[in-house]
């Protein structure tokens, strides 16, 4: 198989997001880039009044943004620069 | 029509009175406090201000040298992109002018940046003229932590998020680039009068 | 909205049945949405109460003197009003019967909340899982919940209460009548060999002294879960 037929299109990993987004990501795991603590994102620090342009969820070891949420007119944008990686529990799997 | 909480009015807002409040604006009498990370408690001996980036040579100024330039008391409205104005706000602080004189510097963009790691881009236009302070003293008394002590950048021509609390040099840019906000879908420039609140406005 | 129920002076239960309520996890929250005639909004997250019961559910809500949404909920809303809501959310702070114990509750003010619809789960599911509510309120008048607490307490189904007033102390008081500590901490909660769960809800500073207080008596800081209240704004 070549490198070419490797390579779909990101249509093709609808399936698996709609696996992933749909998940409580307050009880998911993620690493901090920054100082690579790893924790539940609940247990993290959030930043967010009712009259903040943005919600942004920082590590609660170094304080490193891990994630930032902006309702920006008529969209969301969600940032995710400080997270190396973040975990879900495979709820079909069968251990 | 949606939906309408019965007899709910929420927080006191004043209808815009006059000319001087941008579309989409209330007033507020109170000062809200907003902010997207701890308060950086950095001590004033350590504090100092700096002007890099595209420039012959770096400035930096200390605390003491800071506040030794001359000053100026300004009192002008400013606009929160949440939809809060606050008119006749009375600050005290070194005009940006008086720290960019003999920087010589062919950049037309700046990025403010501060304690905490928070950043907001300009053009250096727009921070020249007359047009934006580094402030440390507001209503008479010194700038509180909370909203951007010991000094802060007053820009108040501009949405306020541009206005960067805990504020700790300017780096000048030959390109403009998205700071914090702008980075998640705020708009670049963030004129209130023509409501730039998002990218695309 | 189907009923009010003031639980002390500044605070209130509002009882909603929800059509379509997906059953909710003790510890979860809803945002709450209000929208005034001309179009503006306030939303703030409300700890639920109640233990999963069908498309029931109760918050209970502290009446903040300077709040915007607060004020609305535990003063202007009357049965038979509309609310929207948006939830079940919140899948950390979380606890169910078969996470076990022993479990180790504190509470600080309103932060009883979620911690009260963890104890009516166990009440409704009659467990017989271990547990210490550690309660930090301003004066006896202040306890939320405090008739059902005893009531709890006296089904002698393992469930201990130990209130610390921080304020106002009535005469004759014999309990606890100082700010949680780490000394009143160590009293209250098993060895950390015994690996309780702990789950603190309350003002961010109590939260933030509690949790470590716990890490500092050698609780493992993965079974401390925390949920603080920021300065929302009410």
């Amino acid at each position: 198989m070549t490198e070419q037929e490797l390579r779909l299109d990101g249509n093709a990993a609808a399936g698996l997001l709609q696996e992933i987004f749909v998940h409580e990501v307050t009880a998911a795991r993620g690493a901090c880039a920054a100082c690579g603590s790893v924790g539940p994102m609940g247990a993290q620090h959030l930043y967010m009044s009712p009259r903040s342009p943005g919600a942004v969820l920082r590590c609660s070891a170094c304080e490193g943004v891990l994630m930032v949420i902006v309702r920006a007119g008529g969209r969301f944008r969600l940032g995710l620069q400080g997270l190396v990686w973040i975990e879900m529990q495979d709820v079909d799997a069968t251990s | 029509m949606g939906f309408v909480s019965r007899a709910f009015k929420g927080r006191p807002r004043d209808q815009p009175r006059d000319a001087r409040v941008p579309p989409g604006q209330y007033l507020v009498r109170d000062f809200p406090v907003l902010s997207a990370g701890p308060t950086p408690h950095t001590s004033l001996a350590e504090w100092s201000f700096s002007i890099e980036g595209e420039v012959d040579e770096e400035k930096r100024w200390s605390w003491e040298e800071l506040r030794a330039l001359p000053s100026e008391t300004v009192t002008r409205d400013i606009h929160c992109v949440t939809k809060w104005s606050k008119l006749d706000t009375t600050w005290e602080g070194i005009s940006v002018d008086t720290l960019l004189e003999g920087v010589e510097t062919a950049a037309d963009y700046v990025m403010a940046f501060c304690d905490g790691g928070y950043t907001t881009n300009l053009p250096l236009e727009d921070v020249t003229g007359g047009k934006a302070w580094i402030a440390f003293a507001f209503d008479g008394q010194p700038l509180e932590s909370q909203h951007g002590g010991p000094a802060r950048l007053l820009v108040p021509h501009l949405y306020f998020w541009k206005s960067a609390k805990w504020v700790r040099g300017f780096r000048l840019m030959n390109e403009d680039s998205p700071g914090f906000w702008e980075t998640y879908g705020y708009h670049m420039y963030g004129d209130p009068w023509q409501e730039q609140r998002y990218s695309g406005d | 909205m189907l009923d009010l129920v003031d639980e002390t002076p500044r605070v209130r239960s509002l009882v909603l049945a929800v059509p379509g309520w997906p059953e909710h996890l003790a510890g979860q929250h809803v945002d709450v949405r209000l929208t005034a005639e001309d179009g503006y909004q306030a939303e703030r997250s409300y700890s639920i109460a109640s233990a999963p019961a069908g498309e029931r559910l109760t918050l209970t809500v502290e009446r903040l003197d300077d709040g915007e949404v607060s004020p609305y909920l535990a003063g202007e809303l009357r049965a038979g009003d509309e609310l929207e809501l948006r939830g079940p959310i919140g899948g950390y702070f979380v606890w169910e019967g078969a996470l076990g114990g022993p479990l180790l509750l504190v509470a600080g003010g309103s932060g009883i909340c979620p911690l009260m619809a963890m104890l009516r789960l166990r009440q409704a599911a009659a467990s017989a899982v271990p547990t210490r509510l550690l309660y930090s309120s301003r004066s006896l008048e202040d306890v939320i919940y405090r008739d059902e607490l005893d009531r709890l307490v006296a089904m002698g189904s393992g469930l201990e209460v130990i209130h610390t007033l921080t304020r106002s102390i009535p005469e004759g008081w014999s309990g606890l009548h100082r700010r949680i500590d780490t000394a009143m901490l160590g009293a209250v909660a098993w060895p950390p060999a015994e690996r309780p769960l702990i789950f603190v809800c309350g003002p961010t500073p109590l939260v933030e002294s509690a949790a470590e207080s716990l890490v500092n008596l050698g609780h493992e800081p993965a079974h401390i879960k925390t949920e603080r209240f920021g300065p929302t704004g009410g």
